[in-house]
């Protein structure tokens, strides 16, 4: 299976590189002033929530077209990408408290992201669980696809909600209007990181999709 | 548009008169109901907490689980003999299906609701009578929420290994957006605060509603087509 080969290079590699980006992030990137060593976090926790939240938007989207293009296909890069967010969710959820416990004082607050993150979270872990417990193929599908249009739609809500909480959380420094606000070396080294993490998440779903493209072979065989 | 109405009325009579003729689940869900109450009265230490600071909690925490119960029910009902497969033959749209389950459910929650909310104006001694109006108008859209999207959920869990478990692991982040609103605007009125303090909370269970009773209403069909 050439899909499932290509998928475990890239993740390999993709793994090789992260550790290549640690080694420039804790060795040859300066040590942010008011945080101190706890910052260097930031290299991992960033790449992995936006790439937790766009695995749930490409979950959304590919369930909207599912339902109109029944194209069986889409269904597997949903439940693939489904389990890749899974992982980087859960990459957020740990590296977020032990940042949070030196600089804020405290492992868990109630804050906007931190519960918005968690509720995604806890949604598509019921998305994989419904997956599970649905035998019939074609059924699971278009459960599954019911399933997330109505998460996507959850998300503007669940935003609406959270924002009136005030918040701890630092305020983004990259995806916001106007250039990025912290020194070049920074920038490069969150950039690498950011393409370490795309590639993890491209053999991530490459994998998953070829598993489960195995497992329907095995089922009919 | 009429025939969907009329038709769903009608799927909604039979549920409704399948439910009274038992009242097994309706009697059920209201003895939980008092149920929980009790246990959020033992649950809490009376000195340390008072009730009326706990109060909008404790009324939301005991409907959200009331409204999940409930709605276990609502398709499991259509199981037994392949009932489901009959209804789906009948020559009512799919929209008068969604209906029908929609306003059964509606009426089954409220039910449970009518019971529940003077219990706990009773038992934690919280005045609701001077805010009864905004205070109905509150649960009303916070339940229509709840229902809209459990139903649809309900239509996919009951055909599923563990729906008991299912349906509250799915449904509970979704009910948690209206359930903050529900908590906020009740906090404001119990404690006497204007009127125009809860309406901003009230627009955005409005709007919810408004998105996830369509939504359901076109997803409806993808969850029992074959």
């Amino acid at each position: 299976m050439n899909l499932l080969k290509a998928g475990r290079w890239i993740t390999a590699l993709g793994l090789v590189l992260l550790a290549g980006v640690y080694v420039r992030a804790l060795a040859f990137t300066p040590i942010e002033r008011t945080q101190g060593v706890a910052q260097k976090i930031f290299y991992l926790h960033v790449p992995a929530a936006i790439w937790t939240e766009t695995a749930m938007i490409l979950v959304g989207l590919a369930s909207v077209f599912f339902l109109f293009l029944k194209d069986p296909r889409l269904d597997r890069f949903a439940e693939a990408s489904a389990e890749a967010g899974i992982v980087f969710g859960s990459i957020v959820l740990t590296t977020g408290p032990i940042w949070g416990k030196p600089i804020w004082g405290t492992w868990w607050t109630w804050d906007a992201r931190l519960t918005l993150t968690l509720l995604l979270f806890l949604m598509y872990v019921g998305y994989l669980l419904l997956r599970g417990a649905v035998t019939d193929a074609g059924l699971r599908a278009r459960y599954a696809a019911v399933l997330g249009i109505c998460g996507a739609c959850l998300v503007p809500f669940v935003h609406l909600s959270v924002i009136m909480f005030r918040t701890l959380h630092p305020q983004p420094i990259i995806l916001k209007p106007g250039p990025p606000s912290l020194p070049a070396e920074m920038l490069v080294t969150f950039l690498l990181s950011f393409g370490v993490f795309t590639m993890l998440y491209v053999g991530f779903v490459m994998q998953r999709y070829a598993l489960s493209l195995l497992r329907e072979e095995a089922r009919h065989a | 548009m009429v025939e969907i109405l009329r038709h769903g009325w009608l799927l909604a009579r039979k549920d409704l008169l399948v439910e009274f003729r038992s009242r097994t689940a309706i009697l059920s869900a209201v003895v939980f109901t008092v149920l929980v109450l009790l246990v959020f009265n033992f649950g809490r230490d009376p000195t340390a907490v008072a009730a009326v600071d706990l109060a909008p909690s404790i009324l939301w925490v005991t409907f959200t689980f009331a409204a999940v119960l409930a709605l276990n029910r609502a398709f499991q009902l259509e199981l037994e003999n392949q009932a489901l497969d009959g209804l789906l033959l009948a020559p009512v749209s799919r929209a008068s299906i969604y209906l029908g389950k929609l306003v059964a459910n509606l009426i089954f929650v409220a039910v449970v609701e009518g019971v529940g909310l003077p219990l706990f104006a009773l038992f934690f001694n919280v005045a609701i009578l001077p805010v009864l109006g905004p205070l109905l108008v509150v649960i009303a859209l916070a339940t229509v929420g709840f229902v809209a999207v459990g139903t649809l959920f309900s239509a996919m869990t009951a055909r599923t290994r563990f729906a008991e478990l299912l349906l509250p692991v799915l449904l509970l982040p979704f009910m948690l957006p209206p359930l903050i609103w529900a908590v906020f605007a009740t906090a404001a009125l119990l404690a006497g605060r204007p009127l125009s303090e809860a309406t901003a909370w009230l627009r955005f269970l409005a709007a919810f509603d408004l998105v996830f009773v369509t939504l359901a209403f076109l997803l409806f069909p993808a969850t029992v087509n074959e």
